[in-house]
């Protein structure tokens, strides 16, 4: 197409391009053909957050922070406080408790200010000044009704904005994730290491919050990028050089480790890889995003999308070379479908299925009787035995393009579609076309009705 | 032009519209002609058994005289104004539109008369405001010469106490009694011209302009309270009037010939007298023009009207919202200061009833119940429907109905004159009269023009026929009498009618509702006879000339717009040619060879023939090989070429300046002459998907923009879809607003990223590549574009082609409007019913009802999602618009 467009003159693409898996423009199984461009920030926007099921907050480098309505795109709110880009954002659950239902929302920014804001009505509801360090992640801990946010300290807040506890200082390291294990646990990634820490509520003893560090795992070879919780007895978590750990949350022992991602690709793509190679290394086997489902975890990792098993603690599927470039996020939907965004401006849709051929079949029945065989032999094993243990293919069902710079985040709506945010400055909202017209008529016709009432 | 019948010099002509009349024109010869028609009987004077003079609130009439030997004709208005020095305080008046074209006046006879009634009534509130305001100034006059009289004879009667009245005594007690006499009358006069306005505003449901004008007035001018200052209602007066000293009148000063009349400036405010003068400028301006510009332009702007839906679609916005404004100027949208009220009520009604209007009748009509029904059912039911909607409608037209019966009298004057003697006023029942007057208007005005042409055998004689529409003669009998008559009359001309197995009387509901909405008649026809017709709200929004018989011609053309595929409608061109064309058994036998064509291509061919016919206001006679010509054009095909006639109309009012739509027209066939792939381009633009023309040549790619620029859909926003020349990479929200971009193609890093970005959207855009004479874009496969962009196409001149083009594109408009709007087609009829079916149902309508195939269907999709998203669109927010896609793949083609 280009090469039509630049009428010949230009040289051949590079070999690589035809490496990604590409898909034309025909896209039968792609939902979204209505998209809206929702303008507003003036920098990187870097994150989007789910307020509920029709509202979502998004924040960037710009400092603002946009409240917005997913079903037509109107700017609800703009919510102005930050000088700074917008490191951690975090968004109340619904409060029912204490006061009359608001919509609370948490963010940190660089210019080491903290905001708690009302989203609906888009006013400052509390503004810490002056925090000792910038803070990288925010986690709020409704049980407990508080939260937290982790710097190059770990700090507890509680919902009127006061400090309760704070952890000593990290050297040279900042906490770059947290989430919360069981039994008040908390696990932070600290650079290479993990730091697990144990949450220590006010009871007969002591009048205050208290934040012990338990014990520090330092089996990462370099930073973890990713922290995920898998289920209340595993955590999982990821590092720049592709090693991915699970971890029991309760004694905090290593379950399983897979590091070879890079060699699952079969042969026949070897010299191909040969040829990036030339290309930092790292950045095509670092862990960027990890989520699961209960029972598998689904890495991004370099520019590829890898889905882990737990109970067989073998890849079940893959696709080396989803992305042009680094995959940034990734999502599990309903029906077996995932979504990944990429540095290279596209998100792309993907579908887990099963492999057709009969042989892998029986391997499938293998692997779901033999549960609970878990060793680390195994997965040891798991790089020999990868090439059949691919029980599943992620088909590519659809790209939708349209940011012209990568992909940050998305985020997805169960009735209004996909929500995009990029480096281009730009959100897009990604509809259904059909159901958007579906909804639209309806509406229309609402309306006609009622017109049609009180005309006489 | 407005004339006087001056007491003393005679007719006199007061002032013209424009002000440079024509030199060769004799305006006092014509004044004394128009003047001359004795219009009314007396009413002013003494009624027997009255003691004072009485004021009657004389109806305007409405005469059409022609001239022979000037060769005008005018249509004439007479009024009367009041005036307190004049005799019996009336002056009478007369406003006249004359025109060289006898037919101008006839066919444009209600729109014309509706005209002059407003700014006739306009006229007459200011000369009533002036004149209740003259008369208190005589009352106190009166009152103070009364307490001076008094005065003067009690002194007399003090100063002489002989016991006997002198003489002098005598007259003055004398003049004391005239004097009160005088005030008895005035005063009465006064109540008169007070209650009268009072009642007229009451019935016309506007505010009353004089608010403290109520009855306590004359009430207490009857008091006759000694000091004339301290009159309690001169509180409620304004202070020019309070600060008004009365002066001493002498009883017998007033002698009317020594004085100089009033100017009519005088005569009514100046306010309303600048108002009217504005009218009619106004009214002058849009009867320029030759009877075929104005009657297209009619047509155009109700069919326009009637689309309002889906107009915003491909008229030009500017010119629609211009065509907006002029409308409501004349329905009277830029009243007097007391219509406010009313204006808005009116101005809220349109837009809704409509919608929901054609709404609620599209529903019955697509659930298909053939509704069978007799005639006179349906005119009841027709009634019935009307019934709703007359109050806020007629309310214009009731201004006019007040106890005063129409009486006209026509002075037929020379051989041509024909005298319509057209009022209304005096319905007994507004909706009876609505319902029947419409049919037999047109009923009578197509036997005025073939009487003429014709010699019939009836009695009448053929060159001055008089046609009486008082309409209260009209009860239901003679309209059954009348309408077959009529129609019957009609009937050689209408050839179809046979062929289409229709009984003449049949037709009858097409012609009755004239401004019922789009879709009253939609019928659907399985068998010929089988009418089901639909009863219809009448929409008010078409308030204007309603009554004019021009607009039948709207009525087919809009039936088969609607209905293509679904229903079956007799072409009723005849008609419409008929009264388009003076030349009429021309047309006829034009007309004779047209079965097979429907009506609105003809309608559209008369359209694009108007473009072309001279149009000068003046000269209006057209040339009979002009319309032979343009008649076998018609016949033969209509997407023919007709030979060219060298004058476009000049008329100012042209919506759409008659050059650029040309020019476009001449790029756009010359696009699709040049270039093989035109067709996938078009459906590009029409389907949404925006098309880029990339060219190293600023002008080349410019050129290719402007020609295909008449096929890009707005999107009803007032942003401008189209973007001429770009530097720049585009970005995705550029593709959002604008559908058809000019690229720059250079060699240099800024123009290789344009590329690139063209490359990364390239599933969103067509890429008309203009060096290169190629494009990339889904393959069309269609019927819809093949006809608008057929390149070898007959049509040689650009305007035509745009004509032919907004034809189509109006027509599948429509079609977007209909698959918008068709409540079943998107909701499901029960509960139950899946949201599969109601989409497969949609899909069948498009395919089989209408008639679209492949591709075009998509086209229909995305208009009416214009139309939804322009009406959902809630303009307080500023909201984006959406990027519609699909994911489809390209082709490359080449010439």
């Amino acid at each position: 197409m280009l090469k039509w467009l630049l009428g010949g003159r230009e040289i051949q693409e590079p070999v690589e391009k035809s490496l990604v898996l590409c898909i034309g423009d025909e896209q039968p199984q792609n939902p979204y053909t209505e998209l809206q461009v929702l303008k507003g920030h003036s920098d990187i926007v870097r994150f989007v957050a789910w307020i509920d099921d029709f509202r979502f907050v998004s924040a960037g480098d710009d400092g603002v922070v946009f409240v917005w309505n997913v079903q037509n795109g109107e700017r609800l709110h703009e919510l102005r406080g930050h000088s700074r880009p917008i490191t951690a954002i975090a968004v109340f659950p619904l409060m029912y408790s204490s006061q009359p239902e608001s919509h609370l929302l948490l963010t940190a920014s660089s210019d080491k200010n903290i905001i708690m804001w009302d989203l609906d009505s888009g006013s400052q509801f509390h503004l810490l000044m002056e925090i000792p360090s910038s803070v990288k992640c925010l986690m709020i801990i409704e049980r407990l009704d508080i939260w937290l946010s982790g710097g190059n300290e770990v700090c507890i807040w509680n919902k009127d904005a006061e400090l309760l506890h704070k952890t000593m200082c990290f050297k040279d390291a900042d906490v770059s994730s947290m989430i919360e294990l069981p039994k008040n646990g908390i696990a932070a990634a600290v650079r290479k290491e993990l730091v697990i820490f144990k949450l220590v509520a006010p009871s007969q003893e002591s009048e205050t919050w208290e934040i012990i560090e338990m014990r520090r795992l330092s089996n990462h070879e370099d930073d973890i990028r990713a922290l995920i919780k898998v289920n209340d007895r595993t955590f999982a978590s990821g590092s720049h050089v592709g090693e991915l750990i699970i971890w029991d949350a309760l004694e905090w022992t290593v379950q399983a480790t897979e590091s070879q991602f890079w060699n699952t690709a079969p042969q026949r793509d070897k010299q191909a890889e040969i040829k990036i190679s030339k290309s930092p290394n790292q950045h095509e086997i670092c862990i960027n995003h990890l989520i699961s489902d209960k029972e598998n975890i689904f890495a991004a990792i370099g520019t590829g999308i890898y889905v882990y098993n737990l109970q067989t603690r073998t890849v079940i599927a893959y696709q080396q070379m989803a992305h042009d470039s680094r995959v940034l996020h990734i999502a599990k939907l309903a029906n077996n479908q995932l979504v990944s965004c990429s540095e290279d401006g596209s998100v792309r849709l993907w579908e887990l299925q099963e492999l057709p051929p009969a042989e892998p079949v029986t391997s499938g029945l293998f692997s779901m009787l033999g549960i609970g065989r878990t060793n680390k032999q195994q997965s040891q094993m798991a790089k020999h035995k990868l090439e059949c243990s691919v029980l599943k293919t992620l088909e590519l069902i659809g790209d939708l393009i349209g940011h012209s710079g990568a992909v940050r985040m998305f985020l997805y709506f169960e009735d209004h579609g996909m929500v995009t945010c990029s480096t281009d400055h730009l959100i897009i909202l990604w509809k259904d076309g059909e159901r958007e017209s579906r909804l639209r008529s309806k509406k229309l016709l609402q309306i006609l009705e009622q017109d049609e009432q009180y005309e006489p | 032009m407005i004339s006087e019948f001056s007491e003393q010099v005679g007719p006199q002509p007061l002032l013209t519209v424009p002000d440079h009349a024509r030199l060769n024109f004799d305006l006092n010869y014509f004044s004394l002609r128009i003047m001359s028609v004795d219009y009314q009987a007396s009413f002013v004077g003494h009624p027997p058994g009255t003691g004072y003079p009485k004021l009657n609130f004389v109806e305007d009439s409405k005469v059409v005289l022609g001239d022979s030997k000037e060769g005008a004709f005018a249509y004439v208005h007479h009024l009367t104004l009041y005036d307190l020095e004049a005799r019996g305080f009336v002056r009478p008046f007369c406003m006249a539109y004359i025109s060289a074209d006898e037919n101008k006046i006839m066919l444009q006879f209600q729109e014309l008369s509706h005209e002059f009634s407003r700014a006739s009534e306009c006229l007459k509130t200011g000369n009533r405001k002036a004149f209740a305001g003259e008369l208190e100034k005589k009352l106190q006059d009166l009152e103070y010469t009364r307490n001076v009289l008094h005065n003067e004879t009690e002194i007399q009667k003090n100063s002489n106490e002989k016991g006997y009245y002198t003489s002098v005594a005598i007259e003055k007690a004398n003049e004391l009694a005239n004097v009160e006499r005088c005030i008895i009358e005035h005063q009465d006069l006064l109540m008169q011209v007070r209650t009268y306005s009072h009642k007229k505003s009451r019935e016309a449901s506007y505010v009353s302009y004089e608010p403290d004008c109520d009855a306590e007035q004359p009430e207490v001018g009857l008091e006759q309270s000694l000091d004339p200052g301290g009159l309690p209602a001169k509180a409620n007066w304004s202070n020019r009037r309070s600060t008004y000293t009365p002066k001493f009148t002498r009883a017998k000063s007033a002698k009317c010939f020594e004085k100089k009349l009033k100017t009519l400036e005088e005569l009514c405010d100046v306010y309303f007298f600048t108002q009217t003068l504005e009218q009619l400028g106004n009214l002058e301006k849009s009867f320029r023009g030759d009877v075929c510009y104005l009657l297209t332009r009619q047509i155009e702007m109700k069919l326009l009207q009637q689309q309002r839906i889906t107009s915003f679609l491909f008229e030009d916005c500017v010119a629609f919202s211009d065509e907006e404004q002029t409308e409501k100027q004349r329905h009277g949208y830029k009243p007097l200061p007391s219509h406010n009220i009313l204006s808005q009520n009116v101005v809220e009604d349109p837009c809704e009833s409509n919608v929901a209007a054609s709404f609620e009748s599209y529903k019955s009509c697509v659930e298909s119940v053939p509704i069978k029904m007799e005639q006179q059912v349906n005119i009841e039911s027709c009634h019935q429907a009307v019934a709703d909607s007359i109050p806020c409608k007629n309310l214009q037209a009731t201004l006019d109905l007040l106890d005063i019966e129409g009486k006209e009298k026509g002075s037929i004057s020379s051989g041509e004159s024909i005298e319509v003697l057209g009022t209304e006023k005096s319905w007994p029942n507004p909706i009876f009269a609505k319902s029947e007057s419409q049919p037999s208007l047109q009923c009578q005005y197509p036997e005025v023009v073939k009487r003429k042409l014709v010699v019939t055998k009836r009695t009448n004689s053929e060159d001055s026929i008089e046609v009486l529409c008082t309409t209260e003669s009209l009860i239901p009998e003679d309209l059954k009498a009348s309408y077959p008559s009529a129609i019957y009359e009609e009937e050689p001309a209408v050839n179809n009618v046979e062929e289409c197995g229709l009984r003449a009387d049949a037709m009858q509901p097409f012609t009755s509702p004239q401004d019922a909405n789009e879709f009253s008649n939609t019928n659907i026809i399985s068998n010929p006879v089988t009418l089901s017709n639909l009863p219809e709200p009448v929409d008010s929004s078409c308030c204007t000339g309603k009554e004019s018989p021009i607009f039948t011609e709207s009525r087919p053309t809009l039936v088969t717009e609607y209905s293509d595929g679904i229903i079956n409608v007799p072409p009723q061109r005849s008609k419409s040619v008929d009264k388009i064309s003076p030349g009429d058994s021309v047309t006829q036998g034009g007309e004779n060879g047209l079965t097979n064509l429907t009506a609105d291509q003809v309608l559209t061919s008369c359209e694009r023939e108007d473009s072309n016919l001279p149009g000068n206001g003046e000269s209006g006679q057209l040339l009979l090989e002009d319309y032979l010509d343009s008649m076998s054009y018609i016949s033969t095909s209509w997407c023919s070429d007709r030979t060219p006639s060298p004058a476009l109309p000049t008329s100012p009012a042209k919506r759409l300046p008659g050059k650029r739509k040309k020019q476009c027209g001449k790029n756009a066939l010359w696009f699709i002459r040049q270039y093989s792939f035109a067709q996938q381009a078009i459906f590009s633009l029409l389907s949404g998907r925006t098309l880029v023309v990339v060219g190293e040549q600023e002008g080349k790619v410019k050129k290719l923009i402007h020609a295909l620029s008449m096929f890009v859909p707005n999107s009803g926003r007032g942003e401008d879809p189209i973007k001429q020349w770009v530097t720049f990479p585009l970005h995705i929200h550029h593709l959002q607003t604008w559908k058809l971009i000019g690229v720059q193609r250079i060699v240099s890093p800024v123009g290789s990223s344009v590329l690139h970005s063209l490359n990364r959207y390239s599933r969103y855009i067509s890429i008309l590549d203009s060096d290169n004479k190629s494009l990339r874009c889904p393959p069309y496969r269609g019927l819809l574009i093949t006809r608008m962009a057929d390149h070898r196409t007959q049509i040689k001149r650009g305007s035509t082609y745009y004509m032919h083009v907004n034809n189509l594109l109006t027509r599948v408009c429509s079609k977007a409007f209909l698959y918008t709007f068709c409540h079943h087609l998107h909701l499901p009829i029960d509960g139950r019913e899946s949201e599969e079916s109601v989409a497969c149902r949609r899909l069948n309508f498009l395919k089989h009802h209408l008639g679209l195939m492949n591709d075009d269907g998509k086209i229909v999709q995305y208009l009416a999602e214009l139309i939804k998203l322009h009406y959902l669109h809630e303009p307080a927010k500023g909201l984006n618009q959406v990027l519609r896609f699909a994911y489809v793949s390209s082709i490359v083609c080449k010439i």
